[in-house]
């Protein structure tokens, strides 16, 4: 008992230690996580600015560009009204259809992704139609929605929907179906009713494979967001970017992309933490 | 002679691509409260089926089971298993594997306090109360399959199952899990069928070794009944003429009479 006691000991004492170390070993590795991003950035701002720099190029250098939208990257926040808003609020109304029609389907992708997964027989009645219909791209989804809801807000958020939807079906069904005989033999022994086993067993041992598939349909529907916004119209980041075409404001164009390119990143590592946070480990 | 689990002539065989593979013929066997079984036998000989028929997880051809009168039809907590590779939740500490049975064993019948003091009380008895919140992958194989003996104890079942628990693990974790379940046996006079190939931890824990035949068509060849007196030591008792004859019984069956075709 005594050793076990003293074990203990040496353990706690050696944790403040230990997180110190840790601490420098971070801020040691800090540089060479930083440094090569820093370089490859500032290459490409050259190459940019060669390339675009000498008169008669159709594309803004950065300097050019940068002056060109300083108004627009200094106040984000201004709202004249109509579709003349800051950036902030464009990429507000995006990420607002995405929210909408990304939560559908999300609910429901992993509802029917469980069905499929669980289920030989809806698996062998609906997969060759999701085989199918995942391969039809997200425009060609628009025209007939706008179609069936007569208005363009819900349209866009369905093209949202239908083009994030695939990827989450059949991740988690796969996540569904690569559950261990182990863990249902576990379930059957203490015999988990239905419910039990969807949120002890299923829900659990499938989650990372959920978020895989979370995952790419956020990107896909974040993709999907700006080509439809630029047919719908309205407030929007894609309804930003063909304005700034009609309006030949090039400089504006190349801002809403990096922010585009931003925003897509951030929402992917987002999904990604939800999902390590969820599963309790690396996703 | 009734026994509390009676198997009766219990049959199985399965539908595979090429016609009927019989697996299991004519297996009879009785066991009484409190007694140490092991069954042995060369791999593929069904000892695995016999035990998932047992546990209900997988029914027989034909034949029965009985467990303390009753059919067994369904698998259940009274008939707790003991899987080769753990399967522990991954997901789920130590503590909250064993809990997650606990819980769905004496949800209505204990307090929530009772059931964390039970739950305690059987990670104790496989002695991993050090580590209540790691992991399964943070604990090394022999602890895990400490674990997942402690998740069958605490179901208190009437019958305990062991499909090979200690076949993943090296020589001296294997001696130190067998210590354990000998002592808990002792302990709580558990009834228990343990499958293993090792003839030396069949004549350190059981009451009676079953040898099974090589399949297909398995059956039961011979019952081995080990007349050492307990508690046992593996020192003390390897030197003595019983566990010489029943050694040479069992090692004469496994390697003479039955010897697999290789």
């Amino acid at each position: 008992m005594t050793g076990t006691l003293g074990e203990a000991d040496v353990k706690a004492a050696r944790r403040p230690l230990l997180t110190q170390f840790r601490l420098l070993e971070k801020v040691r590795k800090f540089p060479a996580l930083v440094i090569p991003p820093l370089i490859t950035l500032a290459a490409l701002l050259l190459l940019w600015q060669i390339l675009c720099g000498q008169g008669g190029s159709s594309l803004p250098p950065p300097t050019k560009m940068l002056k060109d939208t300083w108004e627009l990257i200094r106040d984000p926040f201004f709202n004249n009204g109509g579709t003349d808003v800051g950036l902030f609020w464009q990429i507000l109304a995006s990420l607002k259809r995405v929210g909408i029609g990304f939560s559908l389907a999300a609910v429901s992708g992993i509802a029917l992704g469980v069905l499929i997964g669980q289920s030989s027989f809806a698996h062998r009645g609906l997969d060759p139609i999701f085989q199918i219909l995942r391969t039809v791209p997200p425009l060609a989804w628009l025209p007939i929605s706008l179609a069936a809801f007569k208005d363009s807000g819900p349209s866009a958020i369905f093209v949202i929907y239908i083009t994030a939807i695939w990827p989450i079906i059949l991740n988690t069904a796969v996540g569904v179906r690569q559950i261990p005989q182990d863990y249902r033999n576990i379930a059957r022994v203490l015999r988990l009713n239905g419910f039990e086993y969807f949120f002890k067993i299923m829900l659990p041992a499938s989650v990372p494979y959920m978020f895989t598939g979370l995952r790419i349909g956020v990107g896909l529907s974040w993709l999907a967001i700006v080509a439809a916004e630029m047919l719908v119209g309205g407030v929007g980041i894609g309804f930003f970017i063909w304005d700034a075409w009609n309006s030949s404001l090039l400089s504006e164009i190349i801002l809403a992309l990096i922010y585009v390119g931003i925003i897509g990143f951030l929402l992917d590592r987002a999904i990604g933490f939800a999902g390590r946070l969820i599963a309790g480990r690396p996703i | 002679m009734q026994g509390y689990l009676t198997i009766e002539q219990v049959c199985k065989s399965f539908d595979s691509g090429s016609g009927r593979f019989q697996a299991l013929t004519n297996v009879s066997l009785s066991i009484a409260k409190g007694e140490f079984v092991t069954i042995i036998g060369h791999s593929g000989c069904g000892k695995s089926t016999l035990l998932n028929i047992i546990a209900g997880l997988t029914p027989p051809s034909t034949g029965a089971v009985l467990l303390d009168g009753a059919v067994v039809d369904e698998p259940g907590p009274d008939r707790a298993v003991v899987f080769q590779n753990h399967s522990l939740l991954p997901w789920l500490s130590a503590y909250a594997n064993v809990r997650l049975a606990v819980d769905k064993v004496f949800g209505k019948t204990k307090s929530a306090a009772e059931r964390d003091e039970w739950t305690r009380h059987n990670l104790s008895l496989v002695k991993m109360d050090h580590a209540l919140t790691k992991k399964p992958d943070e604990l090394s194989g022999g602890m895990r399959q400490r674990v997942g003996i402690a998740r069958a104890l605490s179901m208190q079942p009437k019958i305990l199952l062991l499909d090979e628990p200690f076949g993943a693990l090296d020589a001296l974790t294997r001696a130190h899990l067998q210590d354990t379940v000998m002592e808990i046996h002792q302990a709580t006079r558990n009834t228990a069928i343990m499958i293993t190939h090792d003839v030396d931890e069949a004549l350190l824990l059981s009451d009676r070794i079953v040898m099974m035949t090589n399949g297909p068509a398995a059956t039961i060849g011979d019952i081995c009944c080990v007349d050492l007196e307990r508690p046992r030591h593996r020192l003390v008792h390897a030197d003595t003429v019983e566990y010489a004859r029943c050694r040479r019984q069992v090692m004469q069956f496994l390697y003479d009479r039955h010897a697999r075709a290789a």
